[in-house]
């Protein structure tokens, strides 16, 4: 019953999303495809932060994995777009266990700290073996919109169909996810460890799982996201990009998948819509330049302190619903902050 | 028990969808559409009244700093020809993007640029990485993409990007004047290269050694942008014994090289690609490092006789015509900015589009702009012809070398012209330098 809720939802999403692609121009078309790649890669976060209870800060490098993938199994095996994608999230998924297994242990700041560090480092391997991986300029990956749509048909629009597509897909397996044995798992994990190890789930191997999922909708994101810019390069997956897809999980409401949408909306059409004002009203290209990373900090406080669930717990209180669980994704920031072992705030205590 | 919250919950979700992307439609169409106007509107972004061109440029990022102050330049020289008449009776509106030298970023610019903003052009897009990532949809949208500003030898492609122009001297040219003038004054010296490995840094090293013998070379040491310790390389350089050091590196890494050798007591002669060695750009990022550090330097002090080249008049000219032109245009329009490298670097591309758009004709069509630029374009400020022909798409053909003295460019001996391949000779220009016109205007 549920799944055919969840996947009615979509399809009506999916209707209302063609129609858009139809009736708006190229550019919003290609807006759409960019907003589904953030829509894939925050809900892969937001369930790995709101159910799990784990944090990761190196997203963006599953990102890069997967897109990387994408261009060189085209580039060299020559796949097809339908196959790019799920080997592209499979090969990110491998990264996400190796990863995953480690960051098991880690808890709080040092898994932060931990997956920071994958951030940082791995989009310098692109420079390292600029053989392989194109150096600083990447490699190219051609899309083409099947010539059954004639030859007129936007190359925008296809663009927008399939990654929007991916989306909806996306949200419906990661609904269906954590509604399941194990999204309830997640959330005995993440409210208190010992209590789920006591009950009999195994925690290590939930974490890793957890773990896992979100670098494979990362690397389908890293894939989406290659082929929405028909390229691939290092300058993409800065670190900037993995606090991004962070900050908006945060904006849009931890562990809401809807709140995925609201934060990939933020991040997509606010810096465009605010530059836009900004040069619109004769400011300086230097002062002009600089204001949509300042409204994105304005929109972030304000957020924060008007909806501290972010906005899809805004929106629920507006709307009057009440959150879906009774932990709710509002204690979810609270699970984090007590995720330090409770030892070291006495010995800091003490002394 | 909670199902019906759940289902609501995405069903806020689908709705959200709808009223985000709605939104986004109507902003969209309270944007000025200018493919339809008054009847002289003779292609995508001509209006009777407007010529409306576009640009990717790192306003914010790494590659901020020195470069940003470019397409600012540019649009200087367009409101001053703005304010003299414009381009037929027509003013220019030029809308640069921020792309933070990020190759997605770009690629997204430019969509928006062509399929939103309807841009007649894509003018000077800044960065040979940036600019590669959104070429070939710059191309199959059939939309001229003039004066790429990078020396890259790859916008010189008309069979595959009929529709991309270079500008600026490009670096395998640039690579065998400093080669050639490397050859005579420093035969039988030790030589190391010292170079960003992409495009740029392996293009001029191509030039060079087209001109340098191979037994000459003791060292080759590459350094990538995102990696700020060149330690290793300074110190294989020095151990190789080179006595003097060639190099193509951005401002940043010339600044990291000269203060690490100076680190370890190796002071070759250094022999620097133009981009890398604005000398206000330069010396202002060797005392930051220095402060950094915690060290004081005279940024002027270490900048003197580094030896480099210019396709430009040099900034301390102000007898020259362009210069006292450029100035003038920057005194009025772009004050607040220094006048430098960068700011001449705007102006004179931006006086080369000015150029084409007089020569595409009184109505013309996207075509029009590259056949006219196909059929060459008259030398403007640069010191030595354009290259432009339907087989050649690539700029400037020639520079002067220099050396800088007291924190400024100052040419030494004449120009000198070649050509893009293995074995063309470095010549001496025979041709004169034009003066700018009198109105200002081409």
């Amino acid at each position: 019953m549920t799944l055919a809720r969840h996947v009615g939802a979509a399809i009506a999403a999916a209707a209302v999303i063609w129609a858009l692609s139809v009736a708006l121009n190229s550019f919003r078309d290609y807006q759409i495809a960019d907003i589904a790649v953030y829509v894939v890669a925050i809900a892969g976060l937001t369930v790995l932060i709101g159910l799990s209870g784990q944090i990761s800060l190196g997203n963006g490098a599953f990102m890069a994995i997967g897109a990387y993938a994408t261009a060189l199994l085209q580039m060299h095996l020559g796949w097809p777009l339908w196959a790019l994608f799920p080997a592209s999230a499979a090969i990110a998924a491998v990264a996400g266990v190796a990863v995953g297994a480690a960051a098991a242990r880690l808890h709080g700041p040092y898994l932060a700290g931990a997956t920071l560090l994958l951030a940082v480092a791995l989009p310098s391997f692109a420079t390292q073996f600029p053989g392989v991986f194109g150096g600083d300029q990447g490699l190219p990956v051609t899309v083409t919109a099947p010539a059954a749509l004639g030859a007129t048909f936007p190359p925008t629009r296809w663009l927008a169909w399939v990654n929007a597509g991916i989306a909806l897909i996306v949200l419906v397996l990661l609904a269906n996810l954590a509604r399941s044995r194990v999204g309830r798992s997640w959330r005995a994990i993440r409210d208190d460890e010992a209590a789920a190890a006591l009950a009999g789930l195994n925690v290590a191997r939930l974490r890793v799982l957890a773990f896992v999922v979100s670098a494979a909708c990362a690397g389908l994101a890293g894939s989406m996201l290659a082929v929405y810019a028909s390229q691939v390069s290092p300058g993409s997956f800065t670190v900037t990009l993995s606090i991004a897809l962070l900050t908006g999980a945060v904006i849009g409401g931890l562990g809401s998948l809807a709140g995925a949408l609201w934060g990939s909306l933020v991040i997509v059409l606010v810096p465009t819509y605010v530059m836009d004002v900004a040069t619109s009203h004769g400011l300086s290209s230097t002062v002009a330049a600089n204001i949509p990373v300042a409204a994105y900090g304005v929109v972030l406080i304000a957020v924060m302190l008007l909806f501290p669930a972010g906005i899809q717990g805004g929106v629920r209180r507006f709307f009057g619903l009440t959150p879906p669980t009774a932990a709710g994704p509002f204690a979810r920031l609270n699970s984090l902050r007590r995720r330090p072992p409770a030892s070291e705030h006495q010995e800091e205590g003490t002394t | 028990m909670n199902k019906p919250h759940r289902v609501r919950a995405f069903a806020i979700a689908a709705a959200a969808v709808a009223a985000a992307m709605i939104a986004a439609g109507c902003s969209s169409s309270s944007s000025p559409s200018s493919s339809s106007g008054a009847a002289t509107a003779s292609a995508p972004g001509i209006t009777a009244h407007q010529i409306l061109i576009g640009s990717h440029q790192p306003l914010t990022g790494p590659a901020a700093p020195g470069y940003s102050e470019i397409a600012p330049a540019s649009n200087a020289y367009f409101q001053y020809v703005n304010a003299h008449g414009g381009i037929y009776g027509r003013k220019i509106k030029y809308t640069y993007l921020d792309d933070g030298y990020d190759p997605s970023k770009t690629v997204s610019d430019v969509h928006q640029l062509i399929l939103q903003d309807n841009v007649y052009a894509i003018f000077d897009g800044l960065g040979t990485p940036t600019h590669l990532a959104a070429v070939s949809f710059i191309n199959s949208s059939k939309v001229p993409d003039v004066f790429v500003a990078s020396g890259c030898d790859c916008w010189n492609n008309p069979s595959k990007y009929p529709e991309t122009f270079g500008w600026q001297l490009d670096y395998i040219r640039e690579g065998k004047i400093l080669g050639a003038y490397i050859k005579k004054h420093f035969a039988g010296k030790k030589i190391g290269y010292f170079y960003q490995n992409d495009e740029f840094g392996q293009d001029g090293v191509k030039g060079l050694d087209y001109e340098i013998p191979s037994s000459q070379v003791v060292s080759r040491q590459t350094y990538v942008p995102t990696n700020v310790n060149v330690g290793p390389a300074v110190a294989a350089l020095k151990a190789s014994g080179a006595q003097v050091v060639v190099s193509f590196a951005i401002p940043a890494f010339n600044a990291l090289f000269k203060l690490t050798s100076l680190k370890l007591g190796f002071s070759p002669t250094l022999v620097a690609s133009n981009v890398g060695t604005d000398p206000l750009t330069l010396g202002g990022l060797l005392e930051a490092y220095a402060k950094q550090a915690g060290a004081t330097v005279n940024g002027n002090q270490l900048t003197n006789g580094i030896i480099t080249d210019g396709y430009l008049p040099t900034l301390g000219n102000t007898g020259n015509s362009w210069i006292a032109l450029f100035k003038k245009v920057h005194d009025t329009y772009d004050a607040k900015a220094p006048f430098d490298g960068n700011v001449l670097y705007g102006m004179a591309v931006g006086y080369t589009f000015v150029q084409a758009m007089m020569k595409a004709g009184k109505n013309p069509t996207r075509a029009d702009l590259v056949k006219a630029i196909n059929a060459g374009l008259p030398q403007g400020p640069a010191v030595a012809p354009y290259a432009y022909s339907s087989s050649d798409h690539s700029g400037v053909t020639g520079a002067y070398i220099g050396t800088i003295m007291n924190g400024a460019l100052v040419q030494q001996g004449p120009v000198y012209v070649t050509d893009t391949s293995p074995t063309g000779p470095v010549t001496t220009y025979a041709g004169s330098e034009q003066a700018a016109p009198a109105t200002g205007m081409p």
